[in-house]
């Protein structure tokens, strides 16, 4: 069966990664209320700008449905401004949208667009090649907590972990048409019941406060 | 990070674009306006020293803004910063990009500095965005390297008639590239003073390369669903949010309409409750030495 996962869809790159969930055999359904977090099997907060998805999110009631959905184990991919709304700290902004991920990351850390690079991405659980990497006034995870590990890194830098089922890069993996790191996170999708025990032997995912 | 070579490459410069998707960029002319744009949810901000409407109204010699304004405005938001330019004044772009704004926007809002030549976009680390009227004018931007473009509509009136007719022109041209033959895609790319690889690159993907929002009259939640639902991926407000009478309001309305652009439920809520809109100008009367919308080429 295919899973059902939904993409927040308030702002930013969201076709984008209906297409790649499509291509890696997903069915997809934007998320714009509480109601539409219902029976999904995952979750993706896209890329966009931080503010935005925050400010609308909280004015449609969404926060602490988000919080709630993901808190309580449904696995999500967090990509870019979706890592910031995921990150247990953001050390230079407000409260972050559901947080929970035990990361402290800073905004814009790389500069503003003129610094926005490609540069490859090593993913060692999805084999020796690199990922190209898309990174747009990226965030920087500036500290990884013992709650989360470390699923990819660039240079001497970490771009993206996960946590249990939670995911989430600093960098675009939708932008690019290297399906690996999508198709991995919807096996973990489909493996629901078996992330959940994972979950409880690493020591519970914590929603933000 | 260690390997920080691959800057300024179109994908990083188209994906900007992408990310604003769905979002409202908003005129904005002080630190104050800025961040209030910010609070409502703007996606990025367009730091001017005038508006459109005050523009059009001053009718002098119209010119990149201030790098002093610039900054003030860089400092208050963390959402990007995109500035203007005059088309064709690849100086003032130049500016632009040491000042670090996060996108050039090559407008017909300001005076014109060259009157035959757009700027070559394309050896520039920062991405542009540029108006159209119709399918061959934006496809011309694409091809000098533009990341993004809008439709100009008539900018400064409050009126979206005009953003209405570019969008359309756009979408008409877009669904007549799929009914034509390869041979004929050439006598077209002539018609649309386009290339003619880019012409193909189009009519097999059947939609722009770039991400395409749509600028110049939108003054209401309305106006900006229309935009949306006509198929805009956003929308540019300038004086329609600045010019109303309750500017937080109707930005955090704007937002909301943009967000929830398909849904007349959500719409008839961001729409109530605001108050006075811009007061607009009709179109028809304005001379067409008035108009910006036939500046570019």
């Amino acid at each position: 069966m295919r899973p059902r996962v939904g993409v927040l869809a308030l702002h930013g790159g969201v076709a984008e990664h209906e297409a790649a969930l499509a291509e890696v055999g997903a069915e997809t359904r934007r998320v714009r209320s509480a109601a539409d977090l219902d029976h999904l099997d995952g979750l993706v907060i896209p890329g966009g700008e931080t503010t935005t998805i925050d400010r609308l999110a909280r004015r449609l009631g969404l926060a602490l449905a988000l919080r709630a959905a993901v808190g309580g184990g449904l696995p999500t991919l967090g990509t870019c401004a979706g890592l910031i709304a995921l990150a247990r700290e953001v050390r230079d902004g407000p409260e972050p949208l559901v947080g929970g991920l035990d990361i402290a990351v800073r905004r814009n850390a790389y500069g503003r667009q003129r610094a926005s690079f490609e540069a490859p991405v090593l993913v060692p659980s999805l084999g020796r090649e690199e990922l190209p990497g898309v990174f747009i006034r990226a965030p920087r995870v500036e500290d990884v907590g013992p709650a989360a590990e470390v699923l990819a890194t660039c240079g001497d830098e970490v771009v993206a972990v996960r946590q249990g089922g939670v995911w989430g890069t600093a960098f675009h993996p939708e932008l690019t048409p290297d399906r690996r790191l999508h198709a991995a996170f919807v096996a973990t999708v489909r493996a629901g019941g078996a992330a959940e025990v994972e979950r409880r032997e690493e020591g519970a995912f914590r929603v933000g406060a | 990070m260690s390997d920080n070579g691959g800057t300024g490459t179109p994908r990083v410069k188209t994906g900007l674009a992408q990310m604003l998707k769905g979002g409202v960029i908003m005129d904005v002319t002080t630190p104050e306006q800025a961040c209030m744009a910010e609070e409502a949810g703007a996606c990025a901000v367009m730091a001017l020293e005038r508006i459109p409407a005050d523009i059009r109204a001053a009718g002098s010699v119209a010119r990149m803004a201030a790098p002093e304004i610039i900054r003030g405005i860089q400092q208050a938001v963390s959402i990007p910063v995109m500035a203007k330019c005059r088309i064709g004044h690849f100086v003032e772009a130049q500016i632009l990009q040491s000042l670090e704004v996060d996108f050039i926007d090559e407008s017909e809002v300001l005076t014109p500095a060259d009157d035959a030549h757009h700027i070559d976009k394309t050896p520039f680390a920062v991405p542009f965005v540029c108006g159209a009227t119709e399918l061959g004018e934006a496809l011309r931007r694409v091809s000098e390297g533009a990341a993004m473009v809008r439709t100009k509509g008539e900018a400064g009136t409050g009126n979206v008639v005009e953003a209405v007719r570019h969008m359309r022109a756009i979408r008409s041209g877009l669904a007549r590239l799929g009914g034509l033959g390869s041979e004929e895609l050439v006598a077209e790319a002539k018609e649309l003073r386009a290339p003619v690889d880019l012409v193909r690159q189009v009519a097999a993907a059947g939609r722009l390369p770039v991400v395409n929002f749509s600028a110049g009259g939108v003054a209401t939640p309305a106006d900006a669903a229309l935009m949306m639902q006509l198929g805009a991926d956003g929308v540019f407000v300038g004086s329609g949010i600045f010019k109303s009478d309750e500017p937080p309001a109707r930005a955090r309305a704007m937002v909301e309409a943009v967000a929830s652009w398909d849904d007349p439920d959500a719409l008839a809520r961001a729409s109530e409750g605001l108050k006075g809109a811009m007061p607009g100008l009709d179109i028809g009367p304005l001379a067409e030495g008035d108009l910006l919308q036939t500046r570019g080429w």
